[in-house]
């Protein structure tokens, strides 16, 4: 008999039920909806949500319902027409630390997102968007350490009295040239004590006493990783400027980064955006005058400059910078070790570190204030021309009393919560000074060819699975239907699988698709045939169903792994839009495998498998 | 219904050695286009900018040129893509246009000098050094799935088999980008992606037809190798083209409503899937004949029972079990 056994039923039916949950989603379509987060990437309020709702309400503005995570908020849509206005409003109420984009929420019932059923992530060539991918110059990033160790290094010889007659970068290396051997050997353990990084070597000439340093191989590569996070995260500071629902940031290889902004169409702003840069600078407080007074009258004492604190107080601060984000080398939010509130600690490079000492060892009990500066392009409409210019944004983000005297190091407490020591770690990180960076790869699609792709997408998978659907039912009568149930169940899983895997579907993706489509009857053209070929030996039809697809089997197994081994390569090397080729045509081969032999056999025995006698078979 | 008849018996490998110089011509054909007229590299390997710009009524393409040329810009190319209405520039890496990303602005705002209304569809911008990566990946991906599947072959079959299968492989590239060559092809990274596919295709066909060799060769008493090959391949006949058949329909539903972007993909797996057909039946049955394979190779090394395997007769598990 052809009974399959019982487990055989409930595997297949587990499957195809899952496949459907899970394949689902992706008819729903979306919600149009309006995202709020921070300017900043901070962590929300749970109130902002009750504020949003207030807003909304007092415009009498419908809406489904707030959705609050600590990155996010989404208010949901009944049409696009109340999202563009409730975004305007929003923007508006909601003031500039907040960044107000719309989006499309996924409209996946409730019950179906109870089992985690998510629809697909469509790429950027379907749905429209800005691909960059960014090389961060490490050869510049180590000069401008290499150049900052020359003023460590020349301030560390005067600290110690070692006369010098240069001190210079050298291709990689920073070379100190010294007058005799033994202020050589001076200088070295000098060097030695204060920077450990550098490696030291005596290079000597006939008429010069040279030191030569080298940084270290694994502080090289932290620093370069320092570098290019540091990049990653100016850039999210720049991108969540542009309103990009949600934008992916993400580190590729060593040196580079990739930013995705789907839905963004004007790569003009966007560039313009992702160029800019931002600083810190560290000011002295003038405690002598008063700040409310210079504000009111506008007249601002001689040696100082007015500065607003982010919280909206205004600041006298000296015209002095005492050190610059150039001479910013890391910023880390923690814990203060004796009393555990939180902190930041601050490491600066010599230059700077020497002039934070010279300054504090004068002003112990004063207050100095950190000031963030940003260049925020800006694109304003002028005689109905586009006029693109940068705007200076100034805002102290910190003032704090200073205890001791310090320079190298040194922490600032006193910050309300570990929060707000992470925003402000974040802040000065983000106006270091960080390696340059160039676009090295863009690919835009315009939202007219987004939907073109999606519509041809569709089209020819439809057309093609159509097709197939025909020619199999036609040449293979019943056994070419069940096999047609194969292929749309295939079909179902492959949606599933993509959807649970979370994967991007792209173009080449959904060619992925077509193609499986094609190459998946195969396997069931296989046994079919060997079927017909045992029913001309003159097999009875039961054996001749048993037999084809015994023998099959191995063939279609050595046929498809052959197949897979060509799409693992594929992912193996391919980037972006091939990899989701590779990913489709992959689990389309798994599927396959699954539905057209197990699939199949299972409902050719519920056919045929149960009667004791089978004059023929229509195949 | 059946399109191939039962009793098929055509005999194939009588032809075989001219289906070698049909081979060999069409190679030399492939291979003078790739040398002479070179590939059609695409932007992802030469590296450059494209702009695909979506026009409201079909613009006069000298006058496109005519609004480039006034905005400074002397190396480019203007054509139309897909419909009359689109346009795609074409711009390659110049030496002194080292911040590139910058340039394809500068490109739409000239165009939409000459016609405000139109409408940006697609940019790309590759770095130099981006495309000298991308074709080596490329190369190299295609050097490893072959090494993959020689070892796999050489492991689930026979080494002479292997070599026959790579060999119908390295002929069917060959070929596919002789002809991308010869008919000026967009070469791109999806044409890549498309090849590899081919191989996947080429080798599945080759390897279900070297399964039905091995079978006969086990299993069948007489014969000559060249003649269990032939009926190898006429016992698979109908399997082939029914498979061909409904790949080759997808291909042909993705080539004509796909879309452009996709065009050079499916025109890549179109002509792939052919030549992948013919080369599993003329190339790597042939090359597994010329390297001499013979009934010796293909015996199961163990055996439970004495020396019997020359049986015409199903195996104990396929006898019908109903009589």
């Amino acid at each position: 008999m052809n009974r399959s056994p019982r487990w055989k039923y409930v595997l297949l039916i587990i499957v195809i039920f899952a496949g459907i949950i899970y394949a689902l989603p992706n008819i729903f379509g979306d919600d149009p909806a309006v995202q709020v987060s921070s300017l900043r990437g901070f962590e929300l309020e749970q109130e902002l949500a009750a504020e949003v709702e207030r807003i909304l309400e007092a415009e009498g503005l419908e809406y489904h319902h707030v959705e609050f995570e600590p990155e996010r908020l989404m208010v949901r849509f009944d049409n696009t027409d109340r999202q563009l206005r409730a975004a305007d409003i929003l923007r508006d109420e909601l003031g500039s630390d907040y960044v107000v984009a719309l989006n499309l929420a996924p409209a996946t019932p409730r019950w179906l997102g109870m089992f985690g059923a998510e629809p697909m992530v469509l790429g950027l060539d379907l749905q429209g968007g800005v691909h960059f991918l960014m090389q961060v110059d490490m050869d510049s990033a180590r000069e401008q350490q290499l150049e900052r160790y020359v003023s460590d290094l020349r301030n560390i010889l005067r600290d110690n009295g070692i006369r010098y007659r240069s001190v210079r970068v050298d291709r990689s290396a920073v070379v100190a040239e010294l007058r005799s051997a033994e202020d050589r050997d001076n200088a070295m353990r000098a060097i030695e004590r204060e920077i450990e990084e550098l490696v030291l070597e005596a290079r000597d000439t006939s008429t010069t006493f040279n030191v030569r340093g080298t940084i270290d191989e694994d502080y090289l590569e932290e620093l370069q990783q320092t570098a290019l996070r540091q990049n990653i995260t100016t850039l999210r500071n720049r991108v969540n400027e542009l309103g990009v629902s949600e934008p992916i940031i993400q580190q590729q290889g060593a040196e580079r980064i990739v930013v995705q902004l789907p839905g963004v169409q004007d790569t003009a702003e966007a560039k313009r955006v992702l160029g800019a840069t931002a600083t810190v600078e560290y000011r002295a407080v003038d405690e002598q005058n008063d700040p409310y007074e210079a504000q009111r009258t506008g007249r601002v004492p001689p040696g100082s400059r007015l500065y607003f604190h982010r919280d909206g107080q205004p600041l006298l601060l000296s015209r002095e910078v005492i050190a610059s984000g150039d001479n910013l080398i890391g910023a880390a939010a923690g814990f203060d070790q004796q009393s555990g509130q939180p902190n930041v600690v601050v490491t600066l490079d010599g230059t700077g570190a020497r002039r934070m000492l010279d300054h504090t060892s004068q002003n112990v009990g004063n207050r100095m204030a950190v000031v963030f500066i940003e260049h925020r392009p800006e694109t304003e409409i002028v005689d109905g021309e586009e006029v693109h210019t940068t705007r200076r944004v100034e805002e102290v983000i910190s003032a704090a009393v200073t205890r001791e005297p310090f320079g190298r190091r040194f922490q600032t407490t006193g910050l309300g919560s570990s929060t707000e020591a992470a925003q402000l770690a974040m802040l000065l990180r983000a106006g270091a000074l960080a390696a340059p960076m160039q676009i090295i790869e863009e690919r835009t699609v315009g939202p007219s060819l987004g939907q073109d792709n999606i519509d041809q997408g569709f089209r020819s998978v439809i057309i093609g699975f159509a097709l197939v659907l025909v020619v199999m039912a036609v040449y293979y009568k019943v056994f070419g239907l069940v096999a047609n149930m194969a292929l749309t169940a295939n079909l179902v899983l492959i949606v599933a699988l993509l959807s649970l895997l979370g994967a991007t579907l792209t173009l080449p993706g959904i060619a992925g698709i077509v193609l499986t489509v094609g190459m998946a009857v195969d396997a069931n053209v296989l046994i079919f045939e060997r079927i017909r070929e045992e029913l001309r030996n003159g097999n009875t039809p039961q054996a001749a169903i048993r037999a084809g697809y015994e023998k099959a089997f191995s063939t279609i197994a050595d046929a498809n792994v052959t197949t897979l081994i060509a799409a693992i390569v594929l992912f193996m090397f391919g980037t972006g839009p091939i990899k989701g080729f590779a990913v489709t045509l992959s689990l389309g081969i798994v599927t396959s495998m699954f539905t057209a032999i197990l699939g199949t056999r299972v409902v050719i025995g519920l056919i045929y498998g149960g009667r004791k006698r089978v004059k023929a078979l229509a195949i | 219904m059946e399109i191939i008849k039962a009793d098929t018996k055509v005999d194939f490998m009588r032809y075989r050695n001219m289906a070698l110089v049909f081979s060999a011509i069409v190679l030399l054909i492939g291979i003078t286009a790739l040398v002479g007229r070179g590939l059609n590299f695409g932007l992802d390997f030469t590296g450059g900018t494209l702009i695909e710009v979506g026009y409201p009524t079909a613009p006069e393409l000298a006058e496109v040129r005519e609004a480039m040329a006034q905005d400074g810009f002397d190396d480019f190319t203007v054509q139309t893509f897909g419909t009359a209405r689109e346009i795609v520039v074409r711009i390659p890496v110049g030496e002194a246009d080292e911040t590139g990303a910058d340039l394809s602005t500068r490109v739409i705002e000239a165009l939409q000098r000459h016609e405000p209304g139109i409408d940006m569809r697609r940019v790309e911008f590759v770095g130099p050094q981006i495309g000298q990566e991308l074709a080596e990946q490329g190369g190299l991906a295609l050097l490893y799935a072959l090494i993959g599947i020689l070892l796999y072959v050489s492991f689930r079959f026979q080494w002479r088999f292997a070599v026959g299968a790579v060999g119908a492989l390295v002929h069917d590239v060959l070929l596919v980008v002789g002809l991308l060559a010869l008919f000026q092809v967009n070469f791109d990274l999806t044409v890549v992606a498309a090849i590899l596919a081919v191989i996947g295709y080429s080798l599945n066909d080759t390897i279900v037809l070297y399964d039905r060799l091995r079978e006969n060769f086990r299993i069948k008493r007489k014969g000559t190798p060249e003649e269990l090959c032939n009926l190898s391949i006429n016992q698979m006949l109908g399997r082939t083209l029914m498979t061909s058949l409904t790949t080759l329909l997808v291909l042909l539903a993705l080539f004509y409503f796909g879309g452009e972007i996709i065009h050079a993909f499916a025109f890549t797996l179109i002509i792939g899937v052919i030549v992948g057909t013919y080369s599993s039946i003329y190339i790597a049955g042939n090359l597994a004949l010329i390297l001499g394979v013979s009934k010796q190779d293909l015996m199961p090394v163990e055996k439970e029972g004495a020396d019997q395997p020359d049986t015409e007769v199903l195996p104990e598990r396929f006898r019908n079990r109903e009589a």
